[in-house]
């Protein structure tokens, strides 16, 4: 088989847990992954952290991306986090988009997520730091 | 009859059931990385008995629902099932959103059910190039039963063929002008045409029509692809969808063609393989600027250039 030449694509999950109903925000960001060449699955609106968590190991993710805009943050992603690390040698990096107050900012980093983005974050921002995240900075 | 001892420990960990393991070595195998390959060689001989159907047909026609449907339907049967859902990568970034997988709604905890998405990384045809061996990791990791979704495109995926034992093509009512354009490409691939969407106006006139084009382009083989109306919406016509599948795996076994179709697909692979490797060869030949130079100056056309070539290296031999 001819070699590839090409490093392999980042591979990033995109979810939005939590039940209010629109994905828009999350869209962008999985489009603005894209064109920056990586491989975005998209897991969609209502996902529960087990399948989140599921669909991360099925698709050997290097990297989670989790937007949350319902004010649930607190209940959802610590049990992210707490199933990610259950599975054995599950250390994907997780990022976070959404309206999180500074002292719930605090607490999940100090759970672990790696990166919070606010409302007003650049595409360009989350694109460097995903890359950055997964290990491929450049 | 067991050739355990000698597979590598990936290959073992696979064999044992280990996600994890198979999550990684299907990456590998999409990128093309060294340890996928030897666990690729090891497993082979363990592979060739799965049934692998794929689902075919254009954008948004509900390929994605139906797995979803057929995935309820086999598990209710107590069937394992893996899935692998193909999609475009851009070929400005080569990135590549993977949306097929919001449509599954597996039950999280299920361990007979494995998802996995790839992205088709500039290969055409409706597959990603190393498809093919990604479902045989599946395989040998425990699942006799994997469902292929294509790409999707306007065309039809003919690709589908060099790898499902079973092609469904999935079309909806509506599609009139659409099937004129398929035809020539739909009736070679398809075993089971699937009418989707069918609580929507048209679907019985669609069947009909279908039925009608597939009863005049029967071929010789002696199976008719049957017409199965389906809709996800409310679940109707999927165990029909999924009884016309497995009637046309009994077939297969009881016609002989299962080892005739195994033998195509196989040549094709082979050939192919051979093809890419020929290719890189050529490409990288010495003697190539000193052949194109006379081609460029128009002396000679570039058929009889590279009939020279090839009677050259049929000497060397
Ligand atoms: N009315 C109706 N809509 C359906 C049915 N099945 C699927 N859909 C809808 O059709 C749209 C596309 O469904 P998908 O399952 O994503 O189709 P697909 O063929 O996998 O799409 P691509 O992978 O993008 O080519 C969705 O909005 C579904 O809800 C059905 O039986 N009836
Ligand atoms: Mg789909």
């Amino acid at each position: 088989m001819a070699p590839r030449k090409k490093q392999a694509p980042i591979r990033v999950l995109i979810a939005k847990p939590g039940l209010d109903g629109h994905d828009r925000g999350a869209k962008v960001v999985a489009r603005a992954l894209r064109d920056a060449g990586m491989e975005v699955i998209y897991a969609g609106l209502r996902q529960t952290p087990e399948a989140i968590v599921r669909a991360a190991m099925e698709e050997d993710v290097d990297l989670i991306g989790v937007s949350i805009l319902s004010g649930a943050h607190m209940a959802l992603v610590p049990r992210i986090l707490t199933l990610l690390r259950e599975e054995r040698g599950g250390r994907i990096p997780v990022f976070l988009g959404g309206i999180i107050p500074d002292e719930d900012a605090r607490r999940l980093r100090k759970l672990g997520v790696r990166e919070i983005f606010g409302p007003g974050a650049s595409l360009e921002e989350i694109v460097t730091s995903a890359r950055r995240l997964a290990g491929r900075a450049s | 009859m067991s050739p355990a001892p000698r597979l590598p420990p990936a290959a073992r960990a696979l064999r044992a059931g280990d996600r994890r393991v198979l999550a990684r070595l299907i990456t590998e195998t999409e990128n093309d990385l060294p340890r996928a390959r030897a666990v690729l060689r090891a497993i082979y001989p363990l592979t060739g008995r799965a049934r692998i159907v794929g689902l075919t047909g254009p954008l948004g026609v509900g390929k994605s629902s139906l797995i979803n449907a057929l995935l309820l339907h086999l598990r209710q049967r107590g069937r394992r099932v893996a899935v692998v859902a193909v999609d475009p990568s851009s070929p400005f970034s080569g990135g590549s959103v993977l949306g097929d997988r919001i449509r599954f709604d597996t039950a999280s905890e299920d361990p007979h059910v494995y998802v996995r998405s790839m992205a088709s990384r500039g290969h055409t045809g409706g597959l990603a190039r190393t498809t093919r061996e990604v479902v045989r990791l599946l395989e040998a990791a425990g699942f006799d039963l994997v469902l292929v979704e294509t790409v999707g495109s306007g065309q039809v995926d003919v690709e589908v063929r060099e790898i499902a034992t079973t092609s469904v093509v999935v079309l909806v009512p509506h599609l009139g002008d659409e099937v004129q354009t398929l035809k020539a490409g739909l009736f070679e691939i398809a075993d089971v045409f699937c009418v989707n969407k069918a609580d929507l106006p048209g679907a019985d006139r669609a069947r009909r029509d279908l039925s009608e084009l597939a009863a005049l382009g029967a071929p010789a083989s002696g199976w008719r692809p049957p017409v199965v109306a389906t809709s996800t919406s409310d679940g109707t016509g999927i165990p029909e969808l999924w009884e016309a599948i497995e009637a046309h795996e009994r077939y297969l076994d009881e016609s002989g063609r299962r080892l005739a179709e195994e033998r195509r697909r196989l040549t094709n692979e082979v050939v192919t393989l051979a093809e890419e490797r020929f290719r890189t060869h050529l490409a990288r030949d010495r003697s190539l600027a000193r052949r194109i130079a006379p081609v460029l100056a128009r002396r000679i056309d570039p058929e009889t250039a590279a009939r020279r070539w090839w009677a050259e290296i049929q000497r060397r031999r």
